[in-house]
């Protein structure tokens, strides 16, 4: 476990109140691996998410991202836009969040905002139409477009992405994310909505992702036949705590995970799962 | 074969006409019945205290009629207006040689109306009225067209640009009366110290959204108005500034003097010079802010305005400083504030605070929800209603604001994005199509 972890989350704590959200949590994602993060509504997995993406303040513990060249960042000191910009941890969210009144071109654009700005000297570069630019803004537009071809929205690059399909909507938010040339994606409940067709696409986008971009994949996931396929490894979460890790195979045979799936008690679960061998 | 495939086509695209005609007249039919029950007693019997103070009545069934026949006409022109600039996705029962002559009228829309703007003082060098009202309106453009990047663009509700205007009169009057520095060199100071003021304001409002917001914005804007009147030993207060320089041209001043414009050039000197020059000095800055608000456009921080309207959380996700985008939006719209107060300064030579109330912030912010957010023709469309409108019904005298606030509402049902709803993409691959104005969120502040 100890490898080439890119992120380390050590003791991790969020309380809202008096209600605890996530307790004393520690996992690590090893790098160019898919780690799954799974378990019952309200576990508080999304709440990890947050406070990785910087979108909550983590109230006790730590969150290390290495980078490949050895650099580590302290998640949890970072805020808001400076964890996709400086960490280069890349999120989608359970509910889509595209920008709907702009086209899937725009919305990959927009996306390598950070990069295009340098390239436009803040801008005023842009303003005057310099070669610099203009070179800039076409490399832009061709990474977009390789990624509109991976997901197969190339001939719907010009389109509004409020006027996609669900599924192209989550594919676009992916390659979105993509975009921003992350070191780490995190990814939240990417399967949602999507049919067996739609989500064995989704697994196929995933692995080739991690093969050929060298990303890590942090997600959070539902749909067990898309876990199972693709991650490496998969931490289980109940009830703000961790109460399995494992590969996708050790975890299909936890009794503890099957008991906190099924609400039961431990013993019950074995009780099931021997009558049922 | 080919005749074969057609004619299905054909006949589906008829058979798409008829319930659109079927609906347009049921519905007329509705609207006449509707006119005929209520107009039958308003107008159809009138009734009058007679010679002896008796109630005297008579019968008008002519004009019911033709009451009755007007809505009924009217309701089916509308209707077919409604289908032919509807939204898209509305059953369009409009040929298409109709519709692609349209497209074209549109688009010729915006250069005709800049050549016939450049021509105006040629063809209106007679007519003072004409061209002062062309300024104002060309006035109105620009702060439409500055306004237009924090709200239409950003989706920052702001009540309060008048503020920079004031800012701007207020620095070019300032700098001028008291150091005598040249319209050309106050201009970009006027902006720089507006843009300034923007990012002041910017500041405490970062966390504000929607209603909150909006107070805020329109709070700042009182309270640079009443700075303005209470500070008597800088602004003069109440008073206002007075003898603020004209503008020259380069130093070339407009006057009837052996230095001036009309002598170096051997013409008559005429007052009409001066006018024309400020047409088409307003004109150059409008057409500056214009220019610059569709590159912006096209660059990062102009996508990054559109994409915090959209969606401020996904911005953050993806790495935009929402702060700092924020600023800059407050900044630009600020500045070219700033540059039309100091146009407004040098062309009236007096300002005061009461050129600054809230009102003119609100006429603003109409012309730009009006024009359509975020559309540069809307925009300048809006603000040839607004402020030619509101002259045309000079008439109609104290029934004025009654008819121009019923236009306002008619329009507002009949488009409710305002006269451009569309929104035109930044970047294309393939074809420029514009994107519905039901997908383009109104931003949340």
């Amino acid at each position: 476990m100890s490898g080439d972890c890119i992120l380390s989350v050590d003791r991790l704590s969020m309380r809202f109140g008096g209600i605890v959200a996530v307790n004393d949590l520690t996992f690590s994602a090893e790098r160019r691996k898919i780690t799954a993060l799974i378990g019952p509504n309200g576990a508080g997995k999304t709440t990890v998410f947050n406070c990785i993406t910087g979108f909550y303040k983590p109230s006790g513990g730590s969150l290390k991202l290495t980078h490949g060249d050895g650099r580590e960042i302290q998640l949890e000191r970072l805020n808001d836009f400076r964890i996709s910009k400086q960490a280069r941890v890349a999120r989608t969210f359970q509910n889509i969040r595209l920008f709907p009144g702009m086209t899937a071109l725009e919305n990959l654009m927009v996306a390598q905002h950070n990069a295009l700005m340098r390239a436009s000297g803040l801008t005023f570069l842009g303003l005057i139409g310099a070669p610099s630019w203009r070179a800039a803004e076409k490399r832009a537009i061709d990474l977009s477009k390789l990624w509109l071809e991976r997901i197969g929205l190339l001939a719907r690059a010009d389109d509004a992405a409020g006027n996609l399909p669900y599924g192209d909507q989550r594919r676009l938010e992916i390659a979105r994310a993509m975009c921003t040339e992350p070191a780490l994606l995190c990814l939240d409940e990417p399967a949602a909505g999507l049919n067996a067709r739609e989500s064995a696409a989704l697994s196929e986008l995933l692995l080739a992702i991690r093969a050929d971009h060298g990303a890590s994949i942090l997600l959070i996931e539902h749909d067990m036949s898309v876990v199972m396929e693709i991650s490496d490894q998969v931490v289980v979460m109940d009830y703000g705590v961790k109460i399995a890790e494992g590969t996708p195979r050790q975890i299909r045979d936890d009794p503890k995970v099957i008991a906190a799936y099924l609400g039961a008690d431990e013993d019950e679960a074995i009780a099931v799962m021997e009558s049922g061998t | 074969m080919a005749g074969v495939t057609a004619a299905p086509a054909s006949r589906s695209s008829a058979a798409s006409y008829a319930p659109g005609a079927a609906f347009i007249f049921k519905k007329a039919l509705i609207s006449a019945l509707v006119a005929l029950v209520l107009f039958s007693l308003m107008i159809g019997v009138r009734t009058d205290a007679g010679p002896d103070g008796q109630l005297t009545y008579w019968t008008r069934f002519g004009d019911l009629a033709a009451m009755v026949a007007t809505v009924f006409g009217g309701s089916i022109v509308v209707e077919l207006l409604r289908q032919w600039w509807g939204p898209v996705g509305t059953v369009r029962i409009v040929p298409p040689s109709v519709q692609s002559g349209l497209a074209v009228a549109r688009r010729a829309i915006a250069p005709l109306l800049l050549v016939f703007t450049f021509l105006v003082p040629v063809i209106f060098y007679n007519e003072r009225y004409i061209l002062d009202l062309g300024i104002l309106v060309l006035t109105y453009v620009m702060l439409g067209w500055g306004l237009n990047v924090v709200v239409g663009l950003a989706g920052l509700l702001d009540l309060g640009y008048v503020a920079f205007y004031a800012v701007g009169a207020y620095s070019y009057a300032l700098l001028a009366t008291n150091f005598g520095f040249s319209f050309w060199i106050c201009l970009p100071l006027a902006g720089i110290l507006a843009a300034f003021c923007g990012v002041l304001l910017g500041f405490p409002v970062l966390r504000l959204r929607g209603d909150y917001l909006a107070i805020v914005t329109l709070a700042f804007g009182e309270i640079i108005r009443l700075v303005i009147i209470n500070w008597q030993s800088l602004t003069g207060g109440p008073n206002g500034v007075t003898g603020i320089p004209r503008p020259t041209l380069f130093g070339i001043p407009l006057t009837p003097g052996d230095d001036g414009l009309a002598a170096m050039l051997g013409i008559e000197f005429s007052t009409t010079h001066r006018i024309v020059f400020l047409f088409y000095l307003i004109l150059a800055l409008a057409l500056l802010t214009n220019w610059v608000t569709i590159r912006l456009r096209r660059l990062p921080i102009g996508r990054a305005w559109e994409a915090l309207r959209e969606d401020e959380v996904a911005c953050r996700a993806l790495g935009i400083n929402t702060t700092t985008t924020k600023l800059t939006a407050f900044a630009t719209g600020a500045m070219f504030g700033g540059l039309a107060g100091a146009f407004f300064a040098t062309r009236q030579g007096f300002i005061s605070p009461e050129s600054f109330t809230f009102h003119e912030s609100a006429l603003v912010l109409a012309i730009v929800v009006l024009g359509g957010m975020g559309s540069q023709l809307g925009v300048a469309l809006a603000a040839l209603v607004m402020i030619g409108g509101f002259e045309l019904f000079r008439g109609l005298e104290q029934f004025r604001m009654l008819v121009f606030g019923l236009a306002m509402v008619l329009l507002m049902i009949w488009r409710p994005r305002g006269l451009i709803g569309h929104r035109a993409p930044t970047v294309f691959l393939h074809h420029n199509q514009a994107i519905s104005s039901d997908l383009v969120k109104e931003g949340h502040g």
